[in-house]
């Protein structure tokens, strides 16, 4: 730790880790917020679409942390990653600049017009605009996932004669199998975490005994679009995913699984801490020939460990890389039990009255957060020692001139800058809550307002 | 091709600048035209629901620019890097205050997000000048096409140059002042009452500063880098950028004793673009220039491969189309003065 490359790394790791934890509630909400404002229009009854303007303050604020850590994040290729850029920017610059165009133009004209512009859009419009936000958000999200999935497993380049890397096939970048199954899977991510806060925000409000009405819409929506997307999640998102890294980086499967010997019938580690210098796993929990089945679907597979590689393919933090990917299992699975118990004691009527329910889902909020990194870190540490996988090291990519010093006093900035805003968000956001949708009085009455604009 | 990319980077910049350009500005005059909470509200009205989109185009051309020349952008981008990240921060801020001021009314949240506001606004204003007269003075290029400049050496146009010198720093007040003006005629015409007369006061003023400090730079330039010249000799017909220039800075002073506030607006915009494309024109085919000419980066030297760059064509036409699409739609729904007590007021 103190050398260019390693700062560099942790620069570009520290800025993107706290720039995600917006995005992922921004897209997560606003397949939420369209889902309120379409049961609005549909069923005419004004409390969804108070509860949908309620949601869009929290979703503003959000999204403006979204935007303002979001920016480093691409000026960041060319300052810290200099000759990764020169060396791939006609690749990767491709997607980063159709986000630009396509989505954030998109999404950027059609918040405005959704947060302040309720009255002159009327209904349809208004619907309409929370709609292309939504597009604009989850196409943003498709484009920087193609840019990491090329990273993962390039697809559609070749090699210039200057050595540089070009585009061969533009389908063939977007539509990189490797994005198209981590996209399914990042995006399943997002709504899980959109569903937890929502489904929290309701359990806070019916524990405490206030917005009644909002506070059961807000669980209801939650719970149910959230076991959907933690099945989907686990099955078949996260199926494949498993299997395109058994394929495609076998090595990084190994280090995952914490399996250091090759062997027939592998077993799944459940628990257990990885020692790199005795090669094995320490006070291992272990389901015998799990592994096996897992990748292969044969319970006496061969599954090669990290022994049959050399040592300098080895992603090279493998005890984090290995946590990481336990612990997003791990709450995976968590999450499925939640929100299946939740969905189970609403279907049977009895999740509004189940304290104990409520209070696990209040306190729950926080979890896909920390499964949602965890994911990222898993994919990121995973494809190590490599930026480019098989092309090109991470170490080649960091920028030739900027020396540690100038790279420590730039992340101490951020350190400190976001500090104050992880600090602002919660004291915000706790606001709005706080201050909670508008009054109840007026609803269970169809919305006296007509279709057209008000 | 690369010409043409040359030449679309630089539209996109331009736009940027036009869009942000009023925005900032009007950050920068905040304190001077608006003196009560609900003045400034009002100024923060006008710029409330399309700023975050103006931004966009910032990393819309910065994504063209990766993509299109990824040498220039990876060279530029870490030889810059630290006021690149100033500028981040300035963002960071800038975007931070317009999003939260008007969730709390308390007597002390407001003034303090007014005055980082403000504050983040006139330093990007300047930083952004003095961006631009790096790339127009050239910066210590070597032949491994990377530098590094730190923020500032002996202020002279040595060897050795700094983010800073006298040049500069005089682009970066030049920014400054130009973008106040630009802000002002904004606010004009997006605002009634005091906030517009003061506005409009202020146009005024900063006109004369924008006349002299444009003269003077220009003599300035043309001796700081000679390309400028020698392009202007080669192709006389560039001679109508900067009298696109001329033309809207006169028009600025024209239509403000008209007066007609939204032509004096779109003559601003008519002067920034005269003025930036005039400096695009004169370091052609340079896209960075060098200290040492010997190893500037150019649109031949920095492009990326020609499959990217004519797929690129395609899509970025299509995008384009769409994005002007959605700007008109949404600044014609919030045309019109911004009123004190509308919907335009978050929360």
């Amino acid at each position: 730790m103190g050398s260019a490359l390693d700062i560099h790394r942790l620069h570009f790791a520290f800025t993107v880790t706290f720039h995600y934890l917006f995005p992922q509630l921004t897209m997560g909400l606003a397949l939420l917020i369209v889902i309120l404002k379409s049961m609005a229009l549909r069923s005419g009854d004004e409390h969804y679409n108070r509860s949908a303007r309620f949601w869009a303050k929290i979703f503003g604020i959000n999204f403006a942390l979204g935007v303002v850590t979001g920016i480093p994040m691409e000026f960041q290729f060319g300052t810290n990653w200099a000759e990764f850029s020169k060396t791939a920017g006609g690749v990767i610059g491709q997607t980063l600049a159709m986000e630009g165009i396509f989505s954030f133009f998109l999404e950027s004209s059609f918040l405005g017009l959704f947060l302040y512009g309720e009255k002159r859009l009327g209904r349809v419009g208004h619907w309409v605009s929370s709609l292309l936000v939504f597009i604009g958000s989850w196409l943003s999200g498709y484009l920087i996932v193609a840019t990491d999935a090329w990273m993962q497993h390039p697809t559609g380049y070749r090699i210039l004669p200057n050595g540089e890397i070009g585009l061969a096939s533009f389908w063939g970048l977007l539509l990189n199998p490797w994005a198209l199954a981590q996209y399914a899977h990042n995006m399943l991510g997002a709504v899980q975490t959109g569903c937890f806060v929502m489904a929290a925000v309701g359990s806070f409000y019916l524990l405490t005994k206030r917005n009644l009405i909002y506070a059961r819409s807000f669980v209801r929506v939650g719970v149910v679009v959230g076991v959907i997307a933690a099945v989907l999640q686990l099955t078949p998102t996260g199926d494949i995913q498993g299997k395109m890294v058994a394929q495609h980086q076998p090595v990084t499967l190994a280090a995952m699984e914490g399996l250091f010997q090759s062997q027939d019938g592998a077993p799944l580690a459940i628990l257990g801490q990885p020692d790199i210098q005795k090669r094995q796993l320490d006070n291992p929990l272990q389901v015998p020939s799990m592994l096996s089945f897992l990748t292969y679907r044969k319970w006496s597979a061969h599954v090669r460990g990290l022994d049959s590689f050399p040592e300098n393919e080895w992603p090279d933090t493998i005890e984090l890389l290995y946590y990481s990917y336990h612990v997003m299992v791990g709450l995976g699975t968590i999450f499925i039990a939640v929100m299946g118990l939740s969905v189970i004691l609403l279907w049977r009527k009895k999740l509004f009255e189940a304290r104990w329910m409520l209070w696990l889902l209040m306190l729950s909020a926080p979890l896909p957060y920390i499964a949602n990194t965890a994911g990222w870190m898993t994919a990121e540490l995973g494809r190590q020692p490599w930026l480019i996988y098989g092309m090109m090291r991470t170490a080649h990519g960091f920028s030739p001139r900027v020396a540690a010093g100038n790279a420590w006093f730039t992340l101490l900035g951020f350190m400190g800058m976001y500090t104050v805003l992880a600090m602002l968000w919660l004291f915000l956001i706790y606001r709005e809550i706080e201050h909670g949708p508008e009054p109840e009085e007026n609803l269970g009455a169809p919305s006296p307002a007509p279709l057209t604009a008000d | 091709m690369e010409t043409l990319w040359f030449c679309l980077v630089a539209v996109m910049v331009a736009m940027y600048v036009l869009l942000d350009g009023f925005d900032l500005g009007a950050g920068a005059i905040h304190f001077f035209v608006a003196k009560t909470n609900e003045e400034r509200r009002q100024v923060i009205a006008t710029i409330g629901p399309v700023w975050d989109g103006n931004e966009v185009w910032l990393l819309a051309a910065g994504g063209v620019l990766y993509f299109a020349f990824p040498l220039l952008y990876a060279s530029g981008f870490s030889g810059f890097y630290l006021p690149l990240m100033m500028v981040l921060w300035l963002l960071i801020l800038r975007g931070s205050s317009i999003e939260f001021r008007n969730h709390i009314q308390s007597p002390v949240w407001i003034p303090f997000w007014d005055f980082l506001f403000s504050a983040s606004s006139l330093l990007l204003a300047v930083f952004f000048g003095a961006a631009l007269g790096n790339v127009v003075r050239g910066v210590p290029l070597d032949e491994s096409s990377y530098f590094f400049e730190p923020l500032w050496t002996n202020f002279r146009l040595g060897d050795h140059t700094g983010i800073l010198d006298w040049y500069t720093v005089l682009v970066g007040v030049t920014a400054l002042v130009v973008l106040m003006m630009h802000g002002a005629l904004w606010v004009q015409l997006k605002t009634g009452g005091a906030v517009r007369e003061r506005s409009a006061r202020l146009a005024g003023w900063a006109w004369w500063g924008v006349l002299v400090l444009t003269g003077l730079l220009t003599m300035v330039t043309f001796r700081v880098q000679p390309q400028v010249v020698a392009n202007f000799k080669t192709w006389p017909a560039g001679y109508v950028l900067p009298a696109l220039a001329i033309a809207g800075l006169a028009g600025v002073q024209f239509e403000l004793r008209r007066p007609s506030e939204r032509n004096a607006f779109l003559a601003s915009c008519a002067y920034l673009l005269g003025m930036l494309t005039s400096v695009v024109f004169g370091v052609y085919p340079m896209v960075l220039p060098a200290r040492n000419p010997l190893f500037s980066l150019t649109v031949t030297n920095a492009k990326a491969g020609a499959y990217g760059l004519k797929i690129g064509l395609i899509w970025w036409v299509i995008g384009m189309i769409l994005a002007t699409g959605y700007f008109i739609y949404v600044y014609r729904t919030f045309a019109g003065k911004v009123a004190t007590d509308t919907d335009a007021s978050a929360d």
